[in-house]
């Protein structure tokens, strides 16, 4: 067993994990934090994806010692008193069916956003090629991100 | 119908509500099946066989039990005694080949993916390194892997009876004579590629005993045809089984099924003594969820020098894979009756042989024999067109019933209530810009472009809504197509409506929000929507085959119209009036011609709720339930434009444009409706370009993952332009059903418009996915053929 220091949506933990376990299990398993799903073992769907430092990563494809002095955001934490603009514009666009992409999304379209706060659509289309959705076809998807930028960028004038 | 006069008048019905469901998905607060924590719960994993078909000589679960962990292993051999034989609620034919079929393989394994042992331990790590240790000895047999080698002599054996498992037969009109002398008479083998559903939930099920009662928490579309399926077959007596469906992530037909793994975690746990779960692995889930589409077709049709279709024949081969699952062989049935489409004719034969391989079984996926049914007859009518040097819609149009015609009876005896294919059409040209890009199509053409640009075109109609009880009926389907809803009327006015729609990503608890609101003039935020849960609704038929609103919500209605009956009497009491004078509108209960006279239905609930002054012999209660058959199918439409550019060099195929026009009758939500519409769009791109399950000679399934099994990304589709067009359903709502619209369109959409870029280098035919190496292969083919370049 390993010792992990890792601080999961502003409540840090010290949590004795085996070394092969995964960040998502850890999330999940370990500390409850079940919005952040599962649904692949090979990275390819991006459902699993949170926030490590600010960065999206594939939380199936880090293992938890690997996060150790890491700050991990989900899901759950990316409401900050209220909704975040990409939340509100999930809702807004009807950009969720069955929603077990959504948490990915979110954490995928928050650091697209970070990176780039005023993407064309097909830049949009590009940087969530790696979260995958079968309800949606993507194209409210696309909206909602673009509606999240033009709050944003409305709100940093 | 008559009744739609009485329809109040509506508010919510249109609206594009935002959803009620989405609060808890967009922050995290979901109820997946994987997400449950029971008190001593364990974990359950599966060793799986490597083998397509085999022999099982021995299986040795001993060392598995004494590792780190591990509570129990169990080989098929141990729960012989009482797992039964999953069950295919479709036999249809008398002497139909329905064979055995264990949740766990005992003596046999016939493809691989197979369950052959179970561990049951503290984690799902120690489950998962337990299977290693479990020692499983095997006879290899034969592989059957294509479904017309498997009908030849000689062929091995799937299963003592043989290959065949039903030969379904249907005719109508006098085919002879279509044929005889006929001016044109094409014939096209057509291949539906298998498919994997993908949801992007994994199944996951929890099974927890509590003396002899047991609760299954499952990703599920199917609760009731669950839990009826584990009292009828599994000799649990049905008042002691409680299914839930919880937040389930996606279905599209894949969780339409009472799988091995759910039989498996119901008795596992029963004999462990504690709560099992067992989540599958998208590696699992790919190999072992059922799968889809799977036919050959061989379609032949015949018609008069102007285009006009005199017949039709349609010769089917279809893959069961290994067994005949919940309705496996009645998939291609729902098929049966949509080749002959938006289509007059005077002859039609249609014939599907269903055949056993070695493979994973197929069942319903999205859809479900009716994008099969539609590819083929859309994909020919361009044959036909080019044949005559004609355009596609051109020669639709000469073919389709004209709006003025409805209802009509169709070649296959479904009375089609109303449609109008001209109006559809139209408005998908001018959106789409069709005579434009015809012309910049010719100059392209003419400039010898090595990127052609081809427009595809599909005028679908299918049949949804199921089902009329007696049809099911008819075609030995074992269960009834009605659903049911309840309304409770809570004493402060609120509302709970329960419904046996069982819905996993298509809105219910907002649609239907909508439809009471609308009912019972109460405010949309007062509503409650429960649904999922055999506890809290006891009867249902759940959701799949776009039957929710066009049945469910009627449903609802139903049961909206006994509150509203009930209510009156207790108003008229209240305000010592007649029923008969008293009208009820906008949520109020009032006297015709006076409504100053009037008590609202919260006032009516809570006297009735206090029921200290209620009519003589009157049950407190305003509650109701209502059950829904419906007396036809509903049958959406519309017309579906595609345009892509086709690079010759490479065979990169890229959507250029697209443009839906359905006609879904009523409209509850435009934004739920546009969602679903946008995705069975990418479902069915996906099967034209991305998607094939494919396995090896041996048997070995090689896209298990999503690395290779390619599921469309954002970046691989295209923006889609939708637009409705509306003919009336005969329900009261008005609604026809959507969840399998854009599915259905769009596959033919996308392949007629490849083949209309390649078609002057003489190909007629790409088959599924048209991936870039295929399309590549094909064009190259068709320059060594001499085909024009």
């Amino acid at each position: 067993m390993t010792q992990v220091n890792v601080t999961v949506d502003g409540v840090s933990y010290v949590d004795q994990v085996e070394p092969r376990l995964l960040l998502v299990h850890y999330l999940r398993d370990v500390l409850g934090k079940t919005g952040t799903p599962v649904g692949c073992d090979t990275s390819n769907c991006g459902a699993c994806t949170v926030l490590m430092d600010g960065v999206s990563v594939k939380s199936c494809s880090v293992l938890a010692v690997q996060a150790e002095g890491a700050e991990i955001t989900t899901i759950e934490g990316v409401a900050n008193g209220e909704w975040s603009p990409l939340q509100k514009a999930f809702k807004e666009e009807h950009a969720l069916q069955c929603g077990y992409c959504t948490p990915g999304m979110i954490l995928a379209s928050t650091d697209l956003l970070r990176d780039n706060p005023n993407p064309s659509e097909q830049q949009i289309r590009e940087g969530l090629e790696g979260n995958l959705c079968r309800c949606t076809g993507y194209e409210h998807i696309v909206r909602a991100v673009k509606r999240a930028a033009a709050v944003q960028a409305g709100a940093d004038q | 119908m008559t009744a739609t006069a009485e329809t109040p008048a509506t508010a919510e019905l249109g609206r594009a509500r935002r959803r009620k469901e989405d609060n808890r998905l967009i922050t995290g607060q979901t109820m997946w099946t994987d997400n449950i924590t029971l008190p001593g719960m364990l974990h359950m994993a599966f060793l799986r066989s490597p083998h397509a078909h085999a022999k099982i000589t021995s299986v040795d679960v001993s060392a598995a039990r004494t590792q780190p962990g591990v509570i129990a292993a169990f080989c098929g051999a141990d729960l012989a005694d009482e797992q039964g034989s999953l069950p295919c609620a479709w036999p249809v034919t008398e002497d139909i080949v329905i064979p055995a079929h264990p949740p766990m393989a005992t003596d046999e394994v016939r493809y691989v993916g197979e369950a052959v042992a179970a561990v049951v331990a503290r984690d799902k790590y120690a489950a998962a390194d337990a299977l290693a240790s479990i020692d499983v000895t095997y006879e290899p047999l034969p592989a059957v892997l294509d479904m017309r080698d498997a009908l030849k002599a000689g062929s091995p054996k799937v299963h003592e009876a043989g290959n065949k498992s039903y030969e379904w037969v249907f005719a109508n009109g006098d085919m002879d004579a279509a044929l005889h002398d006929a001016p044109i008479v094409i014939e096209r083998d057509y291949r539906q590629q298998r498919l994997i559903p993908c949801a992007m939930e994994p199944r996951s099920v929890v099974s927890a005993w509590v003396g002899d009662e047991v609760t299954l928490w499952s990703a599920t579309q199917i609760p009731h045809v669950l839990r009826f399926a584990i009292a009828a077959f599994f000799g649990i007596p049905e008042q002691n089984i409680r299914v839930i469906a919880p937040d389930v992530g996606g279905g599209f037909g894949s969780k339409l099924q009472v799988t091995a793994e759910e039989v498996l975690a119901v008795l596992i746990s029963r004999r462990v003594g504690r709560p099992v779960k067992w989540t599958e692995s998208r590696s699992e889930g790919n190999m072992t969820v059922h799968h889809g589409r799977d036919q050959w077709q061989r379609i032949k049709i015949a018609a008069d020098s102007d285009g006009r279709i005199r017949g039709l024949e349609v010769d089917l081969l279809a893959d069961m894979g290994a067994y005949l699952m919940l309705v496996t062989p009645g998939v291609p049935l729902l098929g049966a009756f949509m080749f002959p489409a938006i289509y007059k004719m005077d002859a039609y034969s249609f014939k599907c042989t269903g055949v056993f391989t070695t493979k994973m079984p197929t069942d319903a996926y999205r859809g479900a024999g009716r994008p099969e049914a539609t590819f083929a007859i859309e994909r020919i009518m361009d044959e036909l067109a080019a044949h005559l040097g004609v355009d596609p819609l051109e020669i639709r149009e000469r073919n389709w019933i004209k709006h003025e015609e409805f209802p009509y009876t169709s070649i296959c005896g479904l009375t089609y209530d109303s449609g109008n294919y001209e109006a559809a059409t139209a408005r998908a040209k001018e959106l789409l810009g069709y005579e434009n890009l015809r012309a910049e199509q010719e100059e392209r053409f003419a400039r010898a472009e090595s990127v052609r640009l081809g427009i595809g075109v599909s005028t679908y109609t299918e049949m949804c809504g199921l089902a009329p009880s007696r049809v099911l009926g008819s075609l030995s389907y074992g269960a009834g197509g009605w659903e049911h809803a309840s309304i409770r009327m809570l004493p402060t006015g609120k509302v709970e409506v329960v419904t046996g729609s069982s819905a996993h990503g298509q809105g219910h608890e907002t649609a239907w929000s909508q439809i009471v609101a609308d009912q019972l003039g109460v405010p949309f935020e007062d509503i409650r929507v429960l649904h999922g849960d055999t506890a809290i609704s006891h009867k249902g038929m759940d959701t799949y085959g776009s039957r929710s609103l066009a049945v469910g919500g009627m449903a609802v209605v139903g049961a909206c119209d006994k509150v509203i009956e009930k209510g009156k009497a207790v108003a008229a009491h209240m305000m010592e009036a007649s029923a008969d004078d008293l009208e009820f509108t906008g949520g109020r209960f009032q006297v015709r011609g006076d409504p100053e006279q009037g008590r609202s239905i919260q006032e009516v609930a809570l006297a009735t709720f206090a029921a200290h002054d209620l009519p003589a012999g009157m049950e407190p209660s305003l509650d109701s339930d209502a059950t829904y058959d419906p007396e036809n199918f509903s049958f959406p439409h519309g017309t579906h434009l595609c345009a892509v550019e086709v690079d010759t060099e490479t065979g990169m195929v890229k959507i250029r444009s697209y443009v839906a026009v359905d006609d879904i009758g009523k409209v509850v939500n435009p934004l739920i409706v546009d969602g679903q519409v946008h995705g069975g769009i990418a479902q069915g791109i996906g099967q034209a370009l991305y998607e094939e399950a494919v396995y090896d000679e041996a048997g070995n399934l090689l896209t298990t993952t999503l690395a290779d099994y390619l599921i469309p990304s954002a970046a691989d589709l295209p923006s889609y332009v939708t637009d409705r067009t509306e003919s009336p359903a005969d329900n009261r709502l008005g609604v026809k059903g959507v969840g399998e619209a854009g599915t259905i369109a769009s596959t033919p959409a996308v392949v007629n418009a490849i083949i209309d870029a390649l078609r002057p280098l003489g190909i007629n035919d790409i088959e599924m996915p048209c991936t870039p190496e295929r399309v590549w292969r094909a064009i190259e083919a068709a320059r060594a053929n001499g085909g024009a370049a």
